[in-house]
Formats: structure tokens, sequence, C-alpha cells
């Protein structure tokens, strides 16, 4: 999987987000306008974009955008 | 062989209007307008207190009866799909028959689902039909989920809408309504529901105690509660494949259905599953910005929309999708 891809994917899902400012040691829940809605909108992304359906549970626990890709990339 | 159609939808929405503006004024230490951009939803219709299901279902049946010509002796069925009856008894659709003048040799009921319920309604009612039990149905949908909404819950009130829709189901010599699918898994059931007033919890005092949650949403145990997350996920999981199995029965691929309309859940919800799904745009009917998330009554209301539109015309083939509180979902084909 491209991470590069990844990360410009999740970049996507902000609003007024200066592109080329997140890694996947991000801690997303400290980037500015961080909320529930935003949860869901990278759940549905990486349903669309990966074919993998991520749980609120799985969300909840993650604390990095590395946590996302990890488990994104892990066999289905 | 008699078969059941489509044969006319009228629908009412209350006169009071919840707009983004005042969503905006009520919870300003939020922005609505970043939430209802993504939702695709600018007003919500709520009635009054003293105004229930059976009054917006009588006030839609009667607009069919007057814009269609239609006589309410020559009614011989009611389906009333609702889950904000007037009473726990009698039945909805009983009030409905005597105040329709609806005649005593009608049969009458109500069901109780959310927003797959006009699938469950079109297809009992072709069920009546088919098997000569019934020649004119009246397919009632009609909610008032503002009832249940606590003031101070955003994460509904910029959703749902109340409202109603008639729907006439009657004797057609062709074919047109097909390839049923359906779907149930109750171990969804907690995550849409109203938990306190039936009879597994009756109301006590200690209910109406209110509970804020994480993002500053305010409800107590006789409200509605929504984890808007775990049912986007269950949509995901259980939508395409659904769309997959009603496009198998009917022997059709995607490309040969004119026009998709799904529940009118919320615009992002939606485009997350036509992407998925891979449906082009300009089949993809989406009608909400002004009505909001009407539960059962979406679907006729957007059809209706896009008869109106001639979005749909004769000899289309549309799918019908209906998903959510359950967890029930359904969707057939219609041959216009």
């Amino acid at each position: 999987m491209d991470t590069q891809k990844f990360i410009e994917n999740i970049e996507q899902q902000f609003d007024d987000l200066t592109p080329n400012t997140l890694t996947l040691e991000t801690r997303f829940r400290e980037i500015d306008g961080w909320s529930s809605l935003q949860a869901m909108l990278i759940i549905a992304m990486v349903n669309v974009e990966y074919d993998v359906t991520l749980t609120g549970e799985n969300i909840k626990k993650a604390q990095t955008l590395n946590d996302i890709y990890q488990l994104v990339n892990s066999p289905k | 062989m008699i078969y059941a159609a489509i044969k006319a939808i009228s629908y009412y929405v209350p006169e009071q209007v919840l707009t983004n503006d005042t969503l905006n004024t009520l919870f300003p230490e939020w922005s609505v307008s970043k939430i209802t951009e993504k939702l695709g939803i600018e007003n919500r219709y709520i009635v009054a207190d003293d105004i229930c299901a059976s009054d917006l279902g009588y006030f839609s049946t009667m607009k069919l009866f007057e814009e269609h010509s239609i006589q309410p002796k020559d009614i011989d069925f009611i389906l009333l799909c609702t889950q904000s009856p007037d009473y726990f008894l009698p039945t909805t659709a009983c009030i409905l028959q005597n105040r329709l003048n609806i005649p005593i040799s009608a049969g009458a009921l109500d069901f109780n689902l959310g927003c797959s319920g006009y699938i469950y309604g079109l297809g009992l009612a072709k069920g009546l039909i088919e098997t000569e039990q019934a020649s004119n149905v009246l397919l009632i949908t009609a909610e008032t989920y503002s009832k249940f909404l606590h003031p101070k819950d955003k994460s509904v009130r910029t959703i749902f809408g109340d409202a109603a829709a008639t729907t006439l189901v009657s004797t057609s010599k062709v074919k047109s309504i097909e390839n049923f699918v359906y779907g149930t898994d109750g171990r969804g059931a907690g995550n849409l529901i109203v938990k306190a007033g039936g009879m597994r919890h009756p109301i006590t005092v200690n209910d109406y105690k209110e509970q804020t949650d994480d993002e500053g949403n305010t409800r107590n145990e006789t409200n509605l509660y929504m984890n808007g997350s775990e049912v986007f996920i269950f949509t995901l999981n259980s939508i395409p494949s659904l769309v997959r199995d009603i496009l198998k029965k009917s022997s059709l691929e995607l490309d040969e259905i004119d026009l998709f309309i799904f529940h009118q859940a919320n615009q992002y919800m939606l485009e997350t599953l036509r992407k998925k799904l891979k449906i082009p745009i300009d089949k993809f009917f989406i009608f909400m910005s002004d009505t909001g998330n009407t539960v059962s009554a979406t679907i006729p209301i957007a059809l209706a929309e896009a008869q109106k539109q001639r979005r749909v015309t004769q000899g289309n083939k549309v799918m019908l999708v209906g998903f959510g509180v359950g967890y029930s979902w359904g969707g057939c084909i219609i041959n216009f």
C-alpha cells in the first residue's frame, strides 16, 4: 500500500489542513478540526478506498495514523 | 395472473420548519454548517405537540385522494408503518380507517419498522394483492421521531424530520414490483433505540435524568439514542451486498437499472455507498435537502419527487433500498 497516498486520503477528510503536514507518526486526535465526524469520514474513506471496515472501537484505540495504517494493511 | 403496482404517491410535511440557521443559533459552540454540508440537509419539518402520526397519515392520504382523484370507498386495505403510534393500542390504521371514511370491509394493520419500512410495506402490499386478498392497498408511512428527540441532542436533531407519505398499490396486468431481498440483524438493536417507555422498561422518574455524552449531546432514557458510527458501519457492511443480491435475483446488471433510490439517511452516507457500489451519479437520486431524514417516508417522498422531475418514466427500472433501525434492511425492483 502506498503510504503517501494513504496520508493524502486522510488529509482530505479534514477541512483547511495545510497539505503535507501529516505523517504516520501524527497523533490524529491532535489535528485541528478533529471530531467524531472525522472518525466517520475516515471509516468511510478506508471502506471505499481499501475495502477494509474499521470499527468505532478500532478508531478509539488507535493513537497515531500509523495505528490506522496498520489496521488497513493487516490481512483481511 | 394479477400483479401489484404503485399507482400514486402523495406526501405531507408539517408546517413548522427547523432550519440550519436555527440549529446554528441553538448550538453556537459547534459548527453546524460543517456538519450540514456533509449531511446534505437544509430544513426539517417538525410536528406541533398535538399532531401525531395518524394526523400526518391523514393529511398525506387526503392529498393522495385529491391529487389523484381516488375515492376512499375503493380502498380495501390499510398498511401503516410507524414507530411513533398515537397509542399502544388501538392500532393507528384502525383510527385512520374511520377518519378517512374507508369502508368497514377494509383490512387494516400497523407494522413497526423504521427506515426499511417502505420496502417491507411494498412486500406486504404485493402479497395481499397478488394472492387476491385486496385490490387497492394504502401504504402509509407516518413518522414523528421529533417527539423522541432531546432538544439538546444535535446528533439527531440535525438529521431527522417528521413526515408522512401515502402510496396506493393496486392491481395491474403487468409485473411491476419484484425481486425483494430482505435482511435482519438484531445484534444492532441497541444502536438505534428509545430505551424507556415500552413494557421492557416502563418510564420511571429516573429515566428523565439527563446525561451528556463525550460529544456534548444531552439526552435521557426516554429519548432516541443513535450510535451514528455503528449504524454507518452497518450500512457499509450490508447494503452493497444487498444491492448485488437484488441484481442477481433479477438477473440484471447494475447499468441496466435506470435509477437508484435509497433510504435518504444523509447525503454523506449515501455518497459513500454510491462510490462503493460504483453507481453513476446521474442514476442515484437524492432528495433530502428540504425534508431531512423522515425515516420510513424518505423513499416514497424521493420516488414521488423523481416522478415529478421526470427522472422516472414509463419503462424504467428503479431499485429501492431501505435500511436502518433493527437492524433491518430490504430492497426491490420496480418496473414503471
